[in-house]
């Protein structure tokens, strides 16, 4: 036991939490803990705007596995990170997020810079807490730690006011925590992973959906192992992209909305469906909730998940790498000469596979689709690409290579500005890494103050601006559904991005043809310093090159 | 359909706020609600009464799980629960009706609570249904005012939803 302020005890929480870099924008309501800040070891980011905090702490987390901290005032600090919470949300992102409050005894009375912000964010936390007894700091934050750490991952509220902050505790920060209301199950069911086994030895037309949770909960590796050893064909939701490599010839391509042919042709064809960690969206879900007579194996952490969207006939709940380690430990059993081997089932997805040939784009413009197969060729192997929203997502997401490097973007949200600020995360959680932040001219512009962060903190973000002057995903539904009346999506008036990144300090091209590009992409990935390429798309391409 | 669905949760400020925040931003008709606490002070109970299909009442129970400060959840079967709702109704009642009324009463084990020169006053704790039956009953008098609470429930038996089992 050590007497200190609660604002110390903040800081020593986060230190026996392992936490390295916290992501924040200070304001008088969390001056006492900012101060406390100043004192330790913990390296503090300064962001441009909240929001952007949240996102670069998502950015973090999905990079570590672990909880990642940001951190703002009180009122209009708080209530702008709501969007990057409910972004870390929907997409199981681990996160703790501190926010100051005004003092306690001045809660509820519309005081200057007072938001509710632990009711505000309600829905889009896994948990909240405000904190009213100083002695119950370290038991809270323990809690957060664990509660944003395990299970289905999710962002953690801890709202702290400001005298709460500054009053005296006895500390200790405790080794263990039990909530006797919150047990997340890790292993799987027996009975249910013999059932699943058995669907997958008999089925003709397995097929596995990897999703998001298979990087959450480090289960990649063994769905690799799985897949290969029960020759069973792997697409992949936008969450999952890269959980198999894009390479391997069990790979089928992106599943939803915008994904590939040979994706949508496995689930049209397909007779048993294996979803790992994957909560289908209605993006995805469509195609397999109209199928008759299908199997369906659904592991997922989240009870709640399994039988929301798709009629499962198998359900396990648990953490998926316990869950795919009892499936190989059922798998190791079988004689290897009585392993399934589906070439029929192959060659048929095999000959649906489709790449639709580039298109060549009129003088002064790079097509996006060629640009990012080229920009494949330079990226060493275990690089992370955050692609924003919008159509430069698909462009990405449908043509990035992955082996052992991660895409991350938010699937979920769709929040648009998540790329930057999130690859500022994951360029300061794995500062050897190569780490690319690919928007569009509008998304941004969203995100655009953040190149401060960049310089300031010396984070090496190569950020590619696919500029072609439209919000071109809602120009291109307003073009399809509402009768070509473009209205509202044109994006004139807009800077030229390379002086803005002159402005910056930022190394920057411009490239507005194949020669260019090349030259381009040999630039941004031999700096080891933030650089900024502004490419130049044709106005009215498509989502699906 | 009627679901009847207890919940445990810890006794904190703004539990209630959550459980019903997640009704309303999911969808889930709450046709009654009623808050209390158990033998254990940590420990409150909230009893719904929730309208929807076997899915809703799937999701509505799964979700609430997720609650962090949700205990236990438990939907009793309506064959295997008593249930009861508590009303004051208050309704015109001159010196002449009083015996009538009375006497309704206590065919519906009500109670008189209260009684003045042109009102009567009456409780009673009964099911849903037969709570609705005698509000029929008494219409024709003309009700004033109606007080009631929401359903509690518990299972018939030895069985108990508690944070002990």
């Amino acid at each position: 036991m050590e007497r200190m302020t609660v604002a110390k005890a903040m800081t020593k929480c986060l230190e026996a939490e392992g936490i390295k870099d916290i992501f924040g924008y200070p304001g008088a309501a969390i001056c006492p803990f900012y101060d406390e800040l100043y004192k330790s070891d913990i390296n503090h980011i300064l962001v441009r705007h909240e929001v952007n905090g949240g996102h670069a702490a998502s950015g973090y987390a999905r990079v570590t596995g672990k909880p990642a901290v940001c951190v703002a005032t009180s009122g209009p600090g708080a209530l702008n990170l709501i969007t990057a919470i409910a972004t870390a949300y929907m997409d199981s992102v681990p996160m703790v997020i501190i926010t100051g409050q005004v003092n306690s005894d001045q809660i509820g009375r519309d005081v200057f810079q007072e938001a509710d912000i632990t009711g505000s964010a309600e829905p889009f936390v896994k948990h909240s807490y405000l904190l009213k007894r100083p002695e119950d700091t370290a038991e809270v934050f323990k809690r957060a730690f664990y509660i944003a750490g395990t299970g289905r991952r999710g962002p953690v509220l801890i709202d702290v006011p400001c005298d709460i902050q500054k009053a005296e505790i006895d500390f200790e920060y405790p080794e263990t925590v039990d909530i006797r209301s919150y047990r997340p199950s890790s292993k799987g069911n027996g009975y249910q992973i013999k059932r699943a086994v058995t669907a997958m030895m008999n089925a003709e037309k397995p097929l596995i959906i990897a999703g998001g949770g298979l990087f959450t909960g480090n289960g990649a590796e063994l769905m690799r192992t799985l897949a290969e050893k029960l020759d069973i064909p792997v697409i992949s939701t936008l969450m999952g992209l890269g959980a198999m490599p894009t390479d391997s010839p069990l790979y089928y391509g992106m599943l939803g909305m915008h994904g590939c042919v040979s994706a949508k042709c496995a689930v049209n064809n397909c007779d048993t469906l294996i979803l790992l960690g994957a909560r289908l969206s209605d993006r995805t879900s469509a195609p397999i909730a109209r199928k008759e007579n299908l199997t369906v194996v659904h592991i997922d952490i989240d009870p709640a998940e399994i039988g929301k969207t798709v009629e499962t006939s198998v359900p396990i709940v648990g953490d998926i790498s316990v869950v795919l380690g009892q499936l190989l430990e059922q798998v190791e059993t079988i004689e290897s000469e009585k392993l399934p081997h589906h070439d029929a089932w192959k060659k048929q997805l095999d000959e649906s596979r489709y790449d639709a040939p580039i298109k060549p784009v009129e003088k002064g413009f790079v097509n996006p689709k060629w640009f990012i197969r080229e920009l494949n060729k330079y990226l060493p192997t275990r690089s992370i690409v955050v692609a924003d929203v919008g159509e430069n997502q698909f462009w990405t997401a449908s043509n990035i290579e992955l082996k052992n490097g991660r895409l991350l973007t938010s699937g979920g949200m769709g929040t648009m500005g998540y790329s930057l600020p999130a690859a500022m995360g994951a360029k300061q959680a794995e500062p050897n890494a190569e780490v690319i932040a690919v928007c569009g001219d509008g998304s941004f512009q969203m995100e655009m103050p953040e190149l401060a962060t960049c310089v300031q903190h010396n984070i090496a973000v190569k950020v590619i601006v696919m500029r072609n002057k439209y919000l071109g995903m809602v120009r291109e539904y307003q073009t399809n559904h509402y009768g070509n009346r473009l209205y509202a999506v044109s994006l004139d008036g807009s800077p030229s991005y390379t002086k803005i990144a002159d402005a910056y300090g930022i190394e920057n091209m411009l490239v507005d043809s194949e020669e260019s590009a090349i030259e381009g992409i040999k630039r941004l990935t031999a700096s080891d310093k933030p650089f900024l390429l502004e490419v130049a798309v044709p106005e009215l391409l498509e989502t699906i090159l | 359909m009627k679901h009847t669905i207890s919940v445990l949760v810890e006794n904190h400020a703004g539990v209630l706020a959550r459980v019903a925040g997640l009704f309303a931003r999911r969808g889930f008709n709450i046709d009654s609600l009623a808050v209390g606490v158990t033998d254990d002070v940590n420990v409150s109970r909230i009893t719904i009464v929730a309208d929807g299909s076997d899915y809703t009442l799937e999701q509505i129970e799964k979700q609430l799980n997720k609650l962090i400060d949700v205990i236990k959840v438990k939907t009793l079967a309506p064959e295997n629960m008593v249930s009861r709702e508590l009303i004051l109704i208050k309704v015109s009642c001159t010196a002449k009706q009083r015996s009538e009324i009375i006497s309704i009463c206590d065919l519906a084990h009500g109670k008189i609570s209260d009684i003045s020169a042109n009102s009567i006053t009456i409780e009673i704790s009964d099911s849903a249904q037969n709570l609705n039956n005698f509000e029929e009953l008494l219409r024709p008098y003309g009700i004033k005012e109606i007080v009631r609470t929401g359903t509690i429930a518990i299972q018939k038996g030895e069985q108990a939803v508690s944070v002990r089992n």
